[in-house]
């Protein structure tokens, strides 16, 4: 490594695999981006001509697109505190000696394995349906009107499912820190005379700050691009109310057949993101360091 | 204070047996170290004492209060633990002071015991740092310091020196003796290195599969072992048994006799032998020796004797520091 034949040797034959990693990203990210100026449309005029920033504009001035900007936040903040206070939660009942304790944690962990159309039509139909859905029976038992989810509360209905599918993530990171945790500072703790609460406090959620920054990182990356579960239950709607940045873009190209606007819709979102990983990488890499 | 009494106490694991059955005074601010191979119990025994394990049978009596049913904090106990069990997000002024602020001690009080503590064992300067910025020895003092600030009737060590490298290891042990003459307050001990044990013992208890072989003094336990297994583990390097015709000479089926107590000769003596290594320290030389029907005998010698490897010699063991043991390895005492 020291001298510099073997640098400039490293540099050499890394440097086609670089290349190719740089094709990869630029070509897809430049056609984007020349799209994004064009009048393109999939109906009338098939000549595509040159348009500068309008495209922008419109997608920026849409008012569709504050909306979905909000949704955007509100679905992966919700979905973020979901998985990571429940599946702490999740993680400590799981690092207990229990009777069919791997058993357990197959199966707490196994919802991160089903596909997100096959996850988001059982929540719909086999579960929030609000005639013969299982919500709908438990509510009925009770004397209660069932609650149709995706006409009154369809963001609540989508965070759900996301969350469900996200929240054995979280489970399984932060139950392999508790099990890296040392016992003998546990025994410590007894010494020192800490009540289990305390000892949690003090002890375990320090500890679990690391992972915890690490699940919001990929969480956050994948969380804002969720499409499937929206796609299959509420199509965006009602309205906007579960349309995202990633679900408007869709909406744009093949809804309105505006493919200039969804790439200059495409390239806001990139943007945004960017802004999120660099604010996140800081974040973490602060929590990676101590 | 600090006077601990284990009456008939019992561990099993599921169906082992861990600790069969142990009785003993431990007097008010004596340092006891317990000692034996690796799983012989003594870490158990330890933390039965703490409470960290739950007793199978018998009972821990605290200055004469039955603490059996206890809490590990309100046994009033502090442990220091192998791996020193340091909490790592938190600065060394507030592991020390954990356990004051858990027992709700008022936060002045705490800095000023925090203070105290940090001078005693020479952290002043690196309170505000955290555990994974210090060398080794100095997490080891922030672990004593933990358990200095608690004002405890007793301190249990357990092998609290085994993580350090062999020069901090004999610094770490003087400080934990004077720690000892300046707090007078009991100390356990908990080792497997019988050096540790003899230098820094008042009581040495010797532990093998659960059991005590004997507990006594360190130089009692030298010169009076009570059975082969203590007349093995305490002394370095271990006494030579011989077993056999040889051993019946001196009236026993087996006899014992430490490498320092045999004369050595060029010209004459009991045993003739023939060197096989010879290792020079400076200050003694021991020398491996190959003895008809003895097998292999360890010798010391004061000084270098200037033996090479396939010398003969004579040896001849000190008569009086002949250790003789009976069939089923009991001492016999004449």
């Amino acid at each position: 490594m020291a001298t510099k034949q073997t640098q400039s040797a490293a540099r050499l034959l890394a440097a086609p695999s670089i290349g190719l990693l740089l094709i990869w990203m630029i070509v897809p990210l430049g056609l984007t981006i020349y799209d994004s100026t064009l009048n393109y449309t999939l109906q009338g005029n098939p000549v595509h001509k040159f348009i500068g920033w309008t495209n922008y504009y419109y997608f920026v001035t849409d008012p569709a697109f504050l909306t979905s900007i909000w949704n955007t936040l509100v679905l992966v903040g919700s979905v973020l505190v979901i998985s990571i206070v429940g599946g702490t939660g999740m993680a400590l009942l799981l690092d207990q000696p229990i009777f069919g304790q791997g058993a357990a944690r197959v199966m707490a962990i196994s919802p991160f394995f089903i596909m997100a159309t096959v996850a988001a039509l059982v929540w719909k139909n086999l579960f929030m349906q609000p005639v013969f859905g299982l919500f709908a029976w438990i509510a009925h038992l009770f004397g209660a009107p069932p609650i149709d989810w995706f006409t009154n509360d369809p963001m609540i209905a989508v965070i759900i499912i996301v969350a469900w599918q996200w929240l054995p993530f979280a489970t399984l990171i932060l139950l392999t820190a508790l099990q890296s945790l040392d016992l003998e500072q546990k025994d410590a703790a007894q010494m020192d005379g800490a009540p289990p609460l305390s000892y949690f406090w003090y002890l375990v959620l320090p500890h679990l700050a690391r992972p915890a920054t690490v699940v919001i990182l990929i969480e956050t990356i994948f969380l804002l691009g969720i499409f499937a579960e929206i796609f299959v239950t509420t199509g965006g709607g009602p309205g906007q109310a579960t349309t995202n940045l990633t679900f408007l873009v869709f909406r744009s190209a093949l809804r309105d057949f505006d493919v200039g606007g969804a790439a200059a819709g495409g390239i806001i979102a990139v943007v945004l993101a960017n802004i999120v990983s660099i604010f996140l990488t800081r974040l973490v890499g602060k929590n990676l360091e101590g | 204070m600090g006077k601990i009494s284990l009456q008939g106490v019992r561990k099993t694991f599921a169906d082992v047996v861990v600790i069969p059955g142990v009785d003993l005074e431990i007097p008010a601010g004596s340092f006891v170290v317990f000692v034996g191979p690796s799983g012989c119990g003594k870490s158990t025994l330890l933390r039965l004492i703490a409470g960290l394990e739950d007793l199978s049978g018998g009972h821990v009596l605290i200055d004469d209060k039955d603490v059996s049913d206890f809490a590990p904090a309100q046994r009033g106990l502090s442990m220091v633990f192998q791996s020193y069990a340091l909490y790592p997000h938190m600065s060394v002024a507030s592991n020390i002071g954990f356990g004051l602020k858990m027992a709700g001690v008022p936060k002045p009080e705490i800095e000023k015991k925090v203070a105290y503590a940090a001078n005693l064992l020479n952290l002043t300067e690196y309170l505000a740092r955290r555990p994974g910025q210090l060398s080794g020895g100095q997490r080891q003092r922030v672990a004593i310091g933990r358990a200095i600030v608690r004002e405890p009737k007793a301190f249990l060590f357990d092998e609290p020196l085994s993580n350090l490298d062999a020069a901090l290891r004999v610094q770490m042990r003087l400080e934990i003796t004077r720690l000892h003459q300046s707090l007078k307050t009991t100390m356990i001990y908990v080792t497997h290195d019988q050096v540790e044990a003899m230098t820094m013992a008042d009581m040495i208890v010797v532990l093998n599969r659960g059991n005590i072989e004997q507990a006594g003094a360190p130089m009692e336990l030298y010169e009076t072992p009570k059975n082969l297994f203590v007349a093995k583990f305490i002394g370095s390097p271990t006494m030579n048994i011989i077993e056999g015709e040889r051993a019946q000479k001196y009236g026993a089926p087996t006899i014992g006799i430490r490498p320092e107590h045999i004369r050595i000769s060029r010209e004459a003596g009991d045993w003739p032998v023939r060197v096989s290594i010879v290792e020079r320290l400076g200050s003694d030389t021991f020398l491996y020796v190959e003895a008809e029907g003895m097998g292999q005998l360890t010798v010391r010698a004061e000084g270098d004797l200037g033996a090479k490897p396939g010398d003969q010699l004579f040896l001849s063991p000190d008569a009086g520091r002949l250790h003789r043991f009976n069939s089923e390895g009991k001492a016999i005492r004449s």
